[in-house]
């Protein structure tokens, strides 16, 4: 029997077999991130409505002022979240497929990863450029900081005029924390360096509390999907909500407390 | 009764090979390799088809059925509408043999090169379902290669010479995360195995039909423990001060 004779040669991109809709998941996932990718680089840029009241918006948070800076603020920190979600392993399976289609989908001829090297061999995250998606857990570690300054914030959002203060926007504040939270700790760096690297869950007390967290954290990881498209539409709507009071467009309804 | 219109891949090679059409009687609860059955039985007994259990069990009946890799014994008729014809053919990513029939032994090939399961010769045999239940999963494999088949470093790019796939990066897990094994596979995951070829993007753990979570449970915690021994420098220099973790 020769077995080299029949090898079949590579699939030429975007070919396939299949008879289903297979593009539909790609072109949904590449409009939803253009659409929040468009709409996240006006809002930075703008410099505008972004406080108002209790209120700071998370795309300005933590707001950092410098003399010399004379650019938005918050420039000088959506680096973090942007840097955390494009080395998060779900985004990088949406975007790999969606935008570079390095394949667009299961059984669907892809081009090389970043499209840049056709024709060359296809080396994937094992050489540069693509092999610093390896930073993901520095940039843990700092989505981890921010995310202490926005439940900060969602805590101010609750307080105005010294007192308790409950309104739409102090909803919105807490529920986006929570899906952040969801999405941030259910990271697949979080899940390895809680527990998952260990071998044995029993060894030692140390190994059966780690254990017990690595649990917790799979749990969230099984949806890290479902709760990286939830964080990523609550952070837009809360910042458009801001915006939309800070602009005077709508004013925010004080369920509890003084009002604003 | 309901006929189902099948296009078989027929060939030796798939330069001169083609589909030929086959009318095949619906019977309930029929799956597609009752349907090559019934072509063998009663229409061309020369088409060839390797399957052993009927029962999604040992892997030999991998083929890819409207383009997707999948098991021929699992692929139930009823899934399809009457009216659309269903195109069978062999895996893409290894030679052909025959018509259905595919030369996996590369597969096996790549396997020999892992280093086996390595206990302590003075291992204490006792462990617990919490530090076994990770590598249950993996054992479920049934080798079929499906996933090794829609893989697109090996299918696409054909990266053979520097890529395990995914299957034996599922049975290199295995390994690691076993509580008594000792055996340090990271080093040769990374430069032989090729880990950092796969770009996590999934495909093989939608085709496996063990629903074995290749990507989240195996894939992504070795990459991981790349990373702490090759890319972290923090990892790295805590490792040189305290030395290595005894396994
Ligand atoms: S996730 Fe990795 S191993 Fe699995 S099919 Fe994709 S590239 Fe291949
Ligand atoms: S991991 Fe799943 S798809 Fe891959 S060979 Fe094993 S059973 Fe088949
Ligand atoms: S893997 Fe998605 S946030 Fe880390
Ligand atoms: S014949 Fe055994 S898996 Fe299909």
């Amino acid at each position: 029997m020769n077995q080299t004779k029949s090898a079949l040669a590579p699939q030429k991109p975007l070919s396939t077999e299949r008879r289903d809709i297979w593009w539909l998941e790609p072109a949904l996932v590449a409009i939803g991130f253009g659409l929040f990718i468009i709409y996240a680089t006006w809002r930075a840029f703008e410099n505008n409505f972004y406080e108002i009241g209790p209120y700071l918006s998370p795309f300005y948070s933590p707001k950092i002022v410098l003399d010399w800076w004379k650019f938005s603020p918050a420039l000088l920190i959506l680096w973090v979240p942007a840097g955390f979600r494009a080395t998060c392993y779900y985004y990088r399976k949406a975007y790999y497929r969606a935008y570079f289609l390095s394949p667009p989908a299961c059984g669907v001829g892809g081009i090389n990863a970043l499209g840049l090297s056709q024709g060359k061999k296809y080396c994937g995250e094992s050489t540069f450029p693509l092999v610093i998606q390896n930073i993901h857990r520095y940039m843990l570690y700092l989505a981890i900081a921010v995310l202490g300054f926005l439940w900060y914030d969602a805590i101010l959002a609750c307080i105005w005029q010294n007192q308790l203060r409950i309104g739409v926007g102090s909803i919105i504040f807490i529920a986006n924390c929570l899906f952040l939270s969801a999405y941030t700790f259910g990271c697949h760096v979080f899940r390895h360096l809680v527990g998952g690297k260990l071998d044995c869950f029993s060894c030692s007390q140390t190994a059966k509390t780690q254990f017990s967290l690595w649990e917790a954290v799979t749990k969230f990881n099984e949806h890290h999907m479902f709760w990286a498209w939830v964080s990523l539409f609550s952070v837009a709507i809360t910042d458009f909500y801001v915006r939309l009071i800070a602009s005077h467009s709508i004013s925010d309804l004080t369920l509890i407390g003084p009002p604003l | 009764m309901r006929e189902a219109t099948l296009k078989v891949f027929r060939g030796t090679d798939y330069e001169t090979g083609e589909f030929k059409t086959y009318k095949v009687p619906v019977e309930d609860g029929m799956v597609v390799l009752d349907a090559i059955h019934y072509i063998q039985k009663e229409i061309d007994p020369d088409v060839a088809v390797r399957w052993n259990c009927k029962a999604a069990k040992c892997g030999s009946c991998s083929a890819e059925v409207n383009g997707k890799p999948a098991l021929m014994c699992k692929t139930r008729m009823d899934h399809f509408a009457s009216d659309t014809e269903i195109q069978v053919q062999p895996l893409k990513t290894f030679p052909l043999v025959k018509d259905l029939v595919t030369n996996v032994a590369w597969n096996y090939e790549v396997n020999k090169k892992i280093t086996p399961f390595t206990p302590a010769k003075d291992a204490d045999w006792t462990f617990f379902q919490e530090d076994i239940e990770r590598v249950q999963e993996f054992r479920k494999c049934i080798e079929c290669f499906l996933c090794q088949d829609v893989c697109h470093v090996l299918r696409d790019h054909n990266r053979k010479d520097a890529f395990i796939g995914p299957r034996f990066l599922v049975r290199t897990a295995g390994l690691e995360m076993h509580p008594l094994d000792k055996a340090n596979r990271i080093e040769s995951l990374k430069d032989h195995g090729g880990i950092g070829f796969c770009n996590i993007t999934k495909c093989c753990t939608e085709v496996c039909p063990e629903d074995i979570h290749i990507t989240d449970n195996a894939i992504i915690p070795l990459k991981e423990r790349v990373v702490d021994e090759f890319y972290d420098p923090v990892m790295m220099l805590l490792k040189k001060i305290f030395g290595k973790k005894q396994k």
